[in-house]
C-alpha cells in the first residue's frame, strides 16, 4: 500500500465526485419525457421516429404493470434474437475467421447473460464470435440491457418522487431516450478516445505472426472424430504440439469496449478481458474504463437527490455506497499487497505483493481497485484474474456481489438495488422514532416490506441454492468417490467451493465477472448459470417496479421534526449497517467455508 | 376501574403465564408467528435426532441444545402470556363494572318486562330508576338524571346526564343516583365499549396492525432466507468436506432467525394498549395506538383543554354616555337564562360589584328568552318591550345593524390582545357596553406543548373566541397555532385541510357535532361524557373525559412504535455475535486453523453452540420487562432519537452477545455442563 496507490484513489474518487452533479443533472434532462438537451437538433427527429416505428405515444405514461410488462416484454424479444443469431453465427454475414454456430446451451447461456446485462462468458470470445455477434448480437444488449437498467431505476424513482400518481413513466420512451442522448453520444466520444490509446477498431481477418521463441507444450490427443482419446484408465492422452506462431485478435473492439464499460456490462470481447493490450492499452485506458463504470450509478444518487428534492439523500446514498467501496478496496489492496507467504517463503520479494494472476502494467493497487469496482458495480470486466487473488482479496470481489451490486452498481439496478436496502433500513430503524416507518413522507406498509422482502429473497435463493445444488449434483461437483472431475470444476475444497459460489453469486448479482477454474461451457452449467442470470434480473425488477407503483400511489405524509432523517452521516451509518448485516451476514456461513477457510490455510502453508 | 398498574413479577400474572406458556406449544397457535414456529418445528426435530444416534455428539450436549430450543419457543410464549396477564387483570377491573344486571325494557304496548341485561338488543329502550344500575351503553331519550360513573371512571362526584345535548350518553355497569330517565340501547352484547376493550387487552381478539403485518413479513422474510443459508450450508459442507450435524444447524437457524423479536412481538402489542387502559382510555383497535403515534397535529378544544372551562366576568366597560350601573343591568338581564359558567358569572358580578339583585325567571312571566346558538352566537332576552342581547362582537355588530361605536371596537380588541373574551351588550339594537370575561390557562401546559414541539407534532387551539383572543391565549400556552371563531364544520374543514397537506390529526371531542371531526380525524378520542355519536365516531374514549390526555395518549403510541422498532434493531445486531460463536465452532472439528476465528475465545465448539443458544433463549427472558414496559419516550427530534436508540439497540446489539456468550461460555464450562 504505497504512495502511488494512495494518490491514484484520491485522483480516481476526486475525479468521480467532480462528474457527479453534471452527469445527474444531465440524467435529469434525458429521464424526462419532455427534457431539453443540447442533443435535440440531432437526436430529437429520430427519436420521433423511433416512436412512430414502435407505434408508441409518448405523452401517455403506464401503470407499473404495463411498465412491467413492456419491460419483460422487450427482454425476451430482444433476448430470442440474440439466441437465434448466435444459433445462426455460420451462416451470418461479417464472418473472416469462420466460427461455428454455438450450442442451444452456450448460445441460451450468452443470450439470457447479455439481455440481463451480466455478461457472463462461457466462451472465449475471440475463437467464438463473428463480429457480426460481436455487433449484433452481443454490443445490442450492452446499449439496450444498460438503458433497461438505468429506465428502471428512474422509474422506482418516480415511485418514490410522485405522490397519488397511478403513473410510473413509460418504459418506451425511457429506454429510447436513455440510449440516444446518454449511452450512444457518450460512446461515440469514448470509443474514439480509446481508439487513440491504442485500441484497435476495424473488420480485419486475425493478424497471424511467427513467434521469436517457439516452443513445445502438452495438449489433450483427439482422435478421428474429434473426441479426446483416453487411455485404459480413462485418463485423457496427451501429445506434443510445437507452438511456432500466434494468432492476434482483431476487429471492431473500442465501439464494444465504450459500452461495455459505460454500461456495466463488463463482457470482453476477448478471453483476457480488460488485461489484453488491446482491449486495455494504457494507464490512461485504465483510468478512463473504471471511471466509466461508476459514472453512470454515482450520477444516477444525484438524480434522485433532485427527483425527491432532497439532495442530502441522494449524497447519503453515495455516500454508504461510498464507503463500502472504500472498505473494499482497502481490504483488497491490503491483502494483495501483503502477497502469498508461501510464495515469499520460496524466495518472491515480499514488497512486489500478489503478483499472480495480474497484468504486470496494472500492478497490485489498479488491479485490486479495479476487481473491486468490477464487482461493485455489476460491470464484470476484469483486468487482472480474481481466481488467484489472495483469499481475502479476493473475498471482496464476491462479498461485493453477493451484496446484491448495489455499492453504486450496475448501471441503475445500483440505484434501485441499493433503494431496497433504503426501504428496509428506514423500516426497520424507523420505528426507532415513534412513529410508523415513513421514507421520505411515505408510509412503508405490507405490501411494500413483501417486495422488498422478495428482491432479497431472490437474491439470497438463487446464489445459495444454485450453488447448493451445484455443490452435490454430478455435473457441478467432483465425484465424491474417485474425486475424480467431472466436466465441472477443476478444483475441490475450500478453492473449488470458492469458484462455485462466485460463479453464481457473478450471474445472480448480473456481474458477469467468473473466477475461472469451473469449466463452466457445459449443459448444465450453461443452463443453470443462464438461469441465475434471469432470476438477479427479472425476479428483482417485478417487485421493485410493483413497489415503484405501490410507493407512487401513496399519499405523502407532512415532514416535520418528528420525521425519519434520511439524509446525513447518521442515515449512511444506519444505511450501510443494514446493507451488511441484512446483505452480508446471508453469506457469511458460505464464505467461511471458501474464502476464509483459505485464507487461514494459506497461513499455515497449505493452497489449493 | 382502577387505573392499576401491576408490577412485572406480580406473581397472580407470572404464574398462570407459565402455564399459558406452555399450552401456547400448540403448532396450531404457533403458526402465526412464523418465527417461533420455526423455532419449534427446530426443537421438534432435535428432539428426535437426539435417540437416532446418527448426530456424532455426545447425548448430554444434544440434551441441553434440544431443551434450550425448547425454552427458547416457552419463553416468547411466556412473554406473550405475561402481556396477555397483565391485560387480563386490567379486563378483570373493568368486567367488575359489568356485573349481571336486569333491565326493564319497554315492550310495544307500552308496559315494562324484566330482562338479563346480556339479553337487550340495539334500539330497544329501558327505564332505569334512581339506585338502579343502567343495563347497557345507551343514551338518554327521556328525562335526566344524576349517575355515579366511578366504576367506569374512577371519578366518585356523580354527574348529570340529561336527554338532548351532549351529556346524553350513559355506560353500562354506572349508577343512577337520581330520577328515572328512558335510556335506548345503542350496541348489542358483546359489542359494547367494554367488550371491545376487554378483547383487546386480553389478546385474544387482537387483529394484528398494519405495522405488525409488514414486520412479522419481513421477519419471516429473514427466517426463510436463513433457512436456505443453513440447508445450503449443509451442501457446501459436502463439498468441502466438513460434516455438520443437523442439530447445530438447527441451533445455528434458531439464534440466526429473529427470535428476540419475534417471541417478543405480540407483547409488545398488547402491552401498548394495556399501557393505555392504565390511563383509563379505551381504543377501539391496536392500530388506533400506532396512529397516536404517527399524529403530527393535535387539534385542541380550548375549553375544558387548555383553559380550565370558565371564563369569568371580571369588568362591565360601557360606552360613553351609559353608566356602569345601566351596563350591569342590560347584562344581567340578557344572562338570566343563561345556563354556562360564563353567564352565570356574568349575574354574579352584576350582582357583587353593582348590587343588582338577582331576579327569578318566574317574577318575569312576560319575558321571552333567547337562548344561545352556534349560528347566531347571542342569547338575551325580550322584556317588557326591550329587547338584550350580549354576544360576540361579530354578532352584535350584525344585530345592532352592521356598525358598532368606535370605543367598543377599541375595547373589544384591547380585551381580546390582552387574552380575554369580550361579550357585547346591546339593548334595543343599541350597543351599550362590553363585558371582560377573563380564561384561565390550565398550568403546565406550555413545557408539555415545549416537548412536543422537539417531537414535530404541531398544536392548534379551535375556538369559538375571535381572533385576538385565540392569539392570547395561543401565547400564553404556548401553542403553535390556533383556529379563532371555529363554527363546528370549520373543525372538520381544518382537519380536512391538514390531511391534505399530509398531516396526521388528533383532536378530541364530545358533543354530536363532533362526531364527523371525530371520525375524520386519524386519531380522535371521545370524552366519555360525550354523546354516544361522538364515540362512535372517535376511535378512542378517555374515561375520565379529560382532554388534556390527548398528549399522553400520542406519547404512549410513540413509545409503542419505538419498543418494537429498538428491539427488531437488537435482535437483527445480535446475529454478528452468534455467527462468531457458531461458526468458527462448526468448522474447528475439520479445520483446526479457523481457530483465529473463534474471536470469543470460547471454550470449545460445543460449549460455545450452547452458549449461543442459551445466550439466544435468555435474552428473551432479559428483555421482558422492556417490552411490557416500552422504552422510555424522550421529546427529542427524530435525529436525536434514532441516534440515541440506534447507539443503544444496534450498536449495543452487536456488543452485548459477545459479552452474554462469552460469560455463559465461563459459566457452563466451570460447571462442566460443556
Amino acid at each position: 500500500m504505497n504512495a502511488n496507490g494512495w494518490i491514484q484513489l484520491a485522483l480516481y474518487v476526486g475525479v468521480l465526485l467532480l462528474i457527479t452533479k453534471p452527469l445527474g443533472l444531465y440524467l435529469l434532462r434525458v429521464l424526462d419525457a419532455r427534457g431539453k438537451t443540447f442533443l435535440d437538433p440531432i437526436m430529437r427527429p429520430i427519436e420521433r421516429l423511433t416512436y412512430k416505428l414502435l407505434c408508441v405515444d409518448p405523452e401517455k405514461e403506464h401503470d407499473w404493470k404495463r411498465y412491467t410488462a413492456a419491460m419483460l416484454i422487450f427482454g425476451f424479444v430482444t433476448m430470442l434474437f440474440t439466441y437465434a443469431i448466435l444459433r445462426l453465427q455460420d451462416i451470418l454475414p461479417l464472418n473472416p475467421q469462420k466460427m461455428a454456430a454455438l450450442s442451444e446451451h452456450l448460445s441460451f447461456n450468452t443470450a439470457a447473460s447479455f439481455t440481463t446485462n451480466t455478461n457472463w462468458q462461457s466462451y472465449v470470445g475471440e475463437s467464438t464470435m463473428s463480429y457480426f455477434s460481436q455487433m449484433v448480437g452481443l454490443a445490442s444488449h450492452n446499449f439496450l440491457s444498460a438503458a433497461v437498467g438505468i429506465s428502471i431505476a428512474a422509474a422506482l424513482v418516480r415511485g418514490i418522487a410522485r405522490h397519488t400518481s397511478k403513473t410510473i413513466g413509460n418504459f418506451w420512451v425511457d429506454l429510447t431516450r436513455v440510449t440516444y442522448y446518454l449511452l450512444l453520444p457518450i460512446c461515440v466520444i469514448y470509443a474514439v478516445v480509446l481508439v487513440s490509446q491504442g485500441m484497435i477498431q476495424n473488420f480485419k481477418p486475425y493478424d497471424t505472426v511467427s513467434l521469436t521463441e517457439p516452443f513445445t507444450t502438452q495438449v489433450p490427443k483427439v482422435d478421428d472424430k474429434g473426441n479426446p482419446a483416453v487411455d485404459a484408465q480413462g485418463k485423457p492422452v496427451m501429445e506434443d504440439k510445437k507452438i511456432d506462431s500466434q494468432t492476434i485478435v482483431q476487429g471492431p473492439m473500442a465501439s464494444q469496449i465504450a459500452i461495455k464499460m459505460l454500461g456495466t456490462n463488463g463482457g470482453g470481447y476477448t478471453n483476457a478481458n480488460a488485461a489484453h493490450p488491446y482491449e486495455n492499452p494504457t494507464p490512461l485506458s485504465n483510468f478512463l474504463q473504471i471511471l466509466s463504470i461508476f459514472a453512470i450509478p454515482s450520477a444516477l444518487t444525484y438524480y434522485l437527490g433532485r427527483m425527491v428534492k432532497n439532495q442530502g439523500h441522494g449524497w447519503a446514498v453515495w455516500s454508504a455506497m461510498f464507503v463500502v467501496f472504500l472498505t473494499g478496496v482497502l481490504v483488497s489492496w491490503h491483502y494483495e499487497a501483503a502477497g502469498n507467504p508461501i510464495m515469499h517463503q520460496l524466495g518472491v520479494d515480499p514488497a512486489s505483493g500478489n503478483m499472480e494472476g495480474k497484468e504486470v502494467r496494472f500492478g497490485i493497487f489498479n488491479s485490486a481497485l479495479f476487481a473491486t469496482i468490477t464487482t461493485d458495480a455489476s460491470c464484470g470486466a476484469v483486468n487482472s484474474m480474481h481466481d488467484s487473488f489472495t483469499p481475502l482479496g479476493g473475498l471482496v470481489p464476491l462479498l461485493n456481489m453477493e451484496l446484491g451490486e448495489i455499492i453504486f452498481g450496475g448501471v441503475g439496478a445500483g440505484l434501485y438495488g441499493m433503494l431496497i436496502f433504503v426501504v428496509l433500513a428506514v423500516f426497520i430503524a424507523g420505528l426507532m422514532v415513534g412513529r410508523t416507518p415513513e421514507f421520505l413522507g411515505k408510509k412503508i406498509e405490507p405490501y411494500d416490506i413483501k417486495m422488498a422482502a422478495l428482491v432479497i429473497l431472490v437474491l439470497g435463493f438463487s446464489i445459495l441454492g444454485f450453488s447448493a445444488w451445484a455443490c452435490l449434483s454430478k455435473w457441478g461437483a467432483p465425484d465424491p468417490v474417485t474425486q475424480q472431475l467431472t466436466d465441472g470444476t477443476n478444483n475441490n475444497g475450500p478453492h473449488g467451493f470458492t469458484e462455485i459460489l462466485y460463479a453464481y453469486s457473478s450471474c445472480t448479482g448480473n456481474n458477469g465477472s467468473a473466477f475461472g477454474g469451473i469449466g463452466a461451457n457445459t449443459p448444465w452449467y450453461n443452463a443453470t448459470l443462464g438461469l441465475a442470470t434471469l432470476f438477479g434480473r427479472f425476479a428483482m425488477i417485478v417487485p421493485i417496479l410493483a413497489l415503484a407503483g405501490s410507493l407512487a400511489r401513496k399519499k405523502r405524509v407532512a415532514s416535520s421534526a418528528g420525521t425519519f432523517p434520511v439524509s446525513g452521516p447518521l442515515f449512511t451509518t444506519l444505511l450501510v449497517g443494514t446493507v451488511l448485516l441484512v446483505g452480508a451476514l446471508t453469506f457469511f456461513p458460505a464464505l467461511s467455508l471458501g474464502p476464509i477457510i483459505e485464507h487461514f490455510m494459506m497461513h499455515s502453508g497449505k493452497l489449493f | 376501574m382502577a387505573a392499576k398498574t401491576h408490577s412485572i413479577f406480580d406473581p397472580t400474572i407470572v404464574v398462570p403465564a407459565i402455564g399459558e406458556a406452555f399450552k401456547k406449544l400448540n403448532p396450531l397457535h404457533m403458526v402465526g408467528n412464523p418465527v417461533m414456529f420455526v423455532t419449534e418445528v427446530g426443537a421438534a426435530i432435535t428432539t428426535v435426532l437426539m435417540f437416532t444416534g446418527t448426530e456424532g455428539a455426545p447425548f448430554g450436549f444434544l440434551l441441553q441444545v434440544t431443551l434450550w430450543l425448547w425454552f427458547t419457543v416457552i419463553f416468547a410464549n411466556f412473554a406473550e402470556a405475561m402481556a396477555e396477564g397483565r391485560g387480563k387483570a386490567q379486563a378483570d377491573s373493568l368486567r367488575k363494572a359489568r356485573t349481571q344486571t336486569f333491565g326493564q325494557r319497554l315492550t310495544p304496548s307500552g308496559g315494562l318486562e324484566q330482562v338479563p341485561a346480556d339479553q337487550l338488543r340495539k334500539e330497544d329502550v329501558v327505564m332505569v330508576k334512581a339506585g338502579e344500575l343502567i343495563p347497557g351503553d345507551g343514551e338518554i331519550i327521556e328525562g335526566a338524571a344524576t349517575v355515579d360513573e366511578s366504576a367506569i371512571t374512577g371519578e366518585s362526584a356523580p354527574v348529570v346526564r340529561e336527554a338532548g345535548g351532549d351529556r346524553s350518553a350513559v355506560t353500562g355497569g354506572t349508577r343512577v343516583l337520581s330520577d328515572v330517565i328512558k335510556i335506548r340501547i345503542t350496541s348489542n352484547p358483546g359489542e359494547t365499549f367494554l367488550d371491545r376493550m376487554i378483547g383487546l387487552v386480553e389478546g385474544a381478539k387482537r387483529q394484528k396492525t398494519p405495522n405488525e403485518i409488514a414486520l412479522t413479513i419481513l421477519l419471516s422474510a429473514l427466517t426463510i432466507i436463513f433457512l436456505i443459508v443453513l440447508i445450503s450450508l449443509k451442501a457446501y459442507g459436502i463439498y468441502v468436506g466438513v460434516t455438520f450435524s443437523i442439530t447445530v444447524l438447527v441451533a445455528l437457524l434458531v439464534c440466526l432467525i429473529p427470535t428476540t423479536i419475534g417471541g417478543l412481538l405480540s407483547a409488545i402489542g398488547i402491552a401498548g394498549i394495556d399501557r393505555l387502559v392504565q390511563k383509563n382510555v379505551l381504543a377501539m383497535s391496536g392500530r388506533a395506538v400506532e396512529a397516536a403515534g404517527d399524529v403530527d397535529v393535535l387539534l385542541l378544544d380550548k375549553t375544558g383543554t387548555i383553559t380550565l372551562g370558565n371564563r369569568q366576568a371580571t369588568a362591565f366597560v360601557p360606552v360613553p354616555g351609559v353608566t356602569e350601573q345601566e351596563l350591569a343591568e342590560a347584562a344581567q338581564l340578557s344572562s338570566l337564562a343563561d345556563e354556562t359558567p360564563e353567564g352565570r358569572s356574568i349575574v354574579v358580578l352584576a350582582k357583587q360589584k353593582y348590587g343588582i339583585r338577582g331576579r327569578e325567571l318566574h317574577d318575569m312571566p312576560n319575558a321571552t328568552f333567547v337562548p344561545f346558538s352556534a349560528q347566531t352566537r347571542m342569547s338575551g332576552v325580550d322584556y317588557n318591550g326591550q329587547s338584550y342581547r350580549k354576544g360576540a362582537a361579530g354578532a352584535i355588530r350584525d344585530w345592532v345593524g352592521g356598525r358598532l361605536p368606535k370605543e367598543i371596537e377599541e375595547e373589544v380588541e384591547s380585551i381580546s390582545s390582552n387574552g380575554g373574551t369580550p361579550l357585547v351588550v346591546a339593548m334595543k339594537e343599541k350597543a351599550l357596553g362590553v363585558i371582560y370575561l377573563k380564561d384561565i390557562v390550565k398550568g403546565g401546559l406550555s413545557e408539555r406543548f415545549e416537548r412536543f414541539r422537539a417531537i414535530g407534532i404541531r398544536t392548534v387551539m379551535i375556538t369559538g373566541d375571535n381572533a385576538l383572543t385565540a392569539a392570547a391565549i395561543a401565547k400564553e400556552a404556548g401553542l403553535d397555532d390556533f383556529l379563532a371563531q371555529a363554527k363546528p364544520e370549520d373543525k372538520l374543514a381544518l382537519i380536512r385541510k391538514e390531511q391534505e397537506a399530509g398531516h396526521l390529526v388528533a383532536m378530541t371531542g364530545d358533543g354530536t357535532n363532533d362526531a364527523p371531526a371525530l371520525a375524520q380525524a386519524d386519531v380522535g378520542v371521545a370524552m366519555n361524557t360525550g354523546t354516544q355519536a361522538a364515540k362512535e365516531a372517535g376511535n378512542m374514549v378517555d374515561l375520565d373525559s379529560n382532554p388534556t390526555k390527548l398528549l399522553e395518549v400520542v406519547e404512549i403510541g410513540k413509545q409503542l412504535l419505538i419498543t418494537r422498532g429498538a428491539l427488531t434493531t437488537f435482535s437483527i445486531a445480535n446475529d454478528v455475535a452468534k455467527y462468531f460463536a457458531i461458526i468458527p465452532a462448526m468448522l474447528l472439528g475439520t479445520f483446526p486453523l479457523i481457530a483465529p476465528l473463534n474471536v470469543m475465545r470460547l471454550q470449545s465448539p460445543t460449549s460455545a453452540i450452547l452458549s449461543a443458544v442459551i445466550f439466544n433463549a435468555l435474552v428473551i427472558i432479559a428483555l421482558i420487562p422492556l417490552a411490557l414496559r416500552g422504552v422510555k419516550f424522550r421529546p427529542l427530534g427524530a435525529a436525536r432519537i434514532l441516534r440515541r436508540n440506534l447507539l443503544i439497540y444496534g450498536l449495543g446489539g452487536i456488543l452485548v452477545p459477545f459479552i452474554g456468550i462469552k460469560m455463559i461460555d465461563m459459566i457452563i464450562t466451570a460447571v462442566h455442563l460443556a
